[in-house]
């Protein structure tokens, strides 16, 4: 019954995850399993056996930011950090079903990841500016393919 | 005080046939655990009385939606968000995929899986009231075979319902036959994510020249467990809209409702809620012309 979150966290020490409320409510602890956004606090560890996991480690790629990290650096997306990780993941998971999201669909994939220090419009503008570019789901891809091997 | 992982044997057996022979051998000894939105919860505080765990994650049987031409059959184990994804349920049965947009969030909805919100049987689940107004019927399966009740009747008080201890929850069945009905579903909470209902009324009903021929109330929240609101139905039934059927029809709603006091609501706001959501829907039903 071990948490995947507490997997990642404490065997893999993938610390990028965050643990807020530890009920679903928070969405701190978000990350992407075979391609949809869970929280990990949620997630018994053996269900995740042969899924694909990505934590915000796998977003950046090749040294390079993630187009979401950047905007939320430019536009004053985080203050604490304690939800960012699980903000950019939400994000993500919305940008690759929704590249252009309006505000509508960026406070409905947001709903989940509470905020204490931003109150929330700056997360949105960031998310809004955010610049895909043509191939970012190929990097998706293979950036949740090196969060696998990294398992 | 926190969950102990330790204290939990969490198995997954991976096919259907495997946990059914599981809860034959022991019934009652095995708590099925899908998406884990309740049952990880009730862990991580400490409070989840499961020994034995047997996953349904990932069991192909479980998770599909089958149409036919009479029917969309869903696996109890599809999630909210393969109901929201599906064509045929996004467009037949709106009330259902706009319920099921309501659940938490979308981290919660790629989890939380139909059967569980059933079988979980809270008063407020959020996909009841649709599941009552489309007339569902709940399949249970196990090693002696398969059976199916109404899910009007699936819940049988606070927290219980109609599987045996060796049964699980297999399918939840949709008649496809409500193209013509006029179909409503409002849910008061206190926001509009991660929120659970105060009070939630779904209803579908066929009128023929003004006249209600048929009508589905569901409730969730004004009683101990979704219930279907049979009273106000009668009262409704051969009717035509007018301000005294209206009327009639808030008195027999007020007798047969049994909300409650609790850390969400009081008993009186829901009993006005409700009042009022009846009248959102009977006055969105067309009215015969000479009626005002």
């Amino acid at each position: 019954m071990k948490r995947l979150l507490d997997v990642l966290r404490e065997d893999l020490q993938l610390t990028g995850t965050k643990e807020g409320c530890g009920e679903g409510e928070c969405g701190s602890c978000s990350v992407r399993m075979n391609g949809e956004l869970v929280n990990s606090c949620l997630v018994p560890v053996l269900q995740v056996e042969g899924a694909e996991i990505q934590t915000v480690e796998g977003l950046a790629l090749n040294g390079e930011l993630h187009p979401l990290q950047k905007a939320f650096l430019q536009h004053g997306g985080a203050q604490c950090g304690i939800c960012t990780p699980g903000m950019l993941m939400a994000s993500a998971q919305l940008l690759e079903h929704c590249p252009h999201p309006d505000m509508s669909q960026i406070r409905e994939a947001l709903a989940g990841n509470l905020c204490r220090c931003t109150g929330f419009m700056r997360i949105f503008e960031s998310v809004a500016a955010t610049n895909l570019p043509e191939s970012a789901e190929h990097s998706a891809e293979s950036s949740t393919e090196r969060t696998r091997h990294a398992r | 005080m926190r969950g102990n992982a330790a204290m939990h044997d969490l198995v997954a057996p991976g096919e259907l046939g495997a946990v059914l022979e599981l809860l034959a051998a022991e019934p009652g000894a095995w708590t099925p655990i899908a998406g884990g939105t309740e049952l990880m919860v009730a862990f991580a505080a400490g409070r989840l009385a499961a020994p034995k765990l047997v996953s349904l994650w990932g069991i192909p049987d479980l998770h599909t939606i089958d149409v036919t031409p009479q029917s969309v059959v869903i696996g109890a184990a599809a999630t909210f968000l393969d109901l929201r994804r599906h064509a045929v349920i996004a467009t037949e049965f709106l009330l259902l995929a706009k319920a099921a947009s309501w659940i938490g969030s979308i981290a919660n909805q790629g989890r939380a899986t139909l059967g569980g919100n059933l079988v979980n049987g809270s008063p407020a689940a959020d996909s009841s009231p649709a599941l009552l107004a489309y007339d569902a019927e709940i399949e249970m399966i196990s090693v002696r075979g398969r059976r199916r009740v109404p899910y009007s009747a699936f819940h049988t008080g606070y927290k219980r319902n109609a599987l045996l201890p060796d049964e699980l929850l297999y399918a939840i069945h949709l008649p496809r036959r409500f193209a013509h009905h006029v179909q409503y579903l409002r849910k008061v909470g206190t926001r509009r994510a991660m929120a659970i209902a105060k009070v939630a009324l779904g209803a579908t009903a066929l009128l023929e020249k003004g006249v209600i021929r048929e009508i589905r109330l569901g409730a969730a929240s004004l009683a101990p467990y979704p219930t279907r609101l049979l009273q106000t139905e009668s009262a409704l039934i051969g009717q035509v809209i007018t301000r005294g059927t209206i009327e009639s029809a808030h008195r027999v709603l007020l007798a047969e409702v049994k909300p409650i006091d609790d850390i969400r609501s009081t008993a009186q706001y829901r009993r006005r809620v409700a009042v009022n959501l009846l009248d959102e829907f009977l006055l969105s039903l067309p009215q015969e012309e000479t009626q005002t």
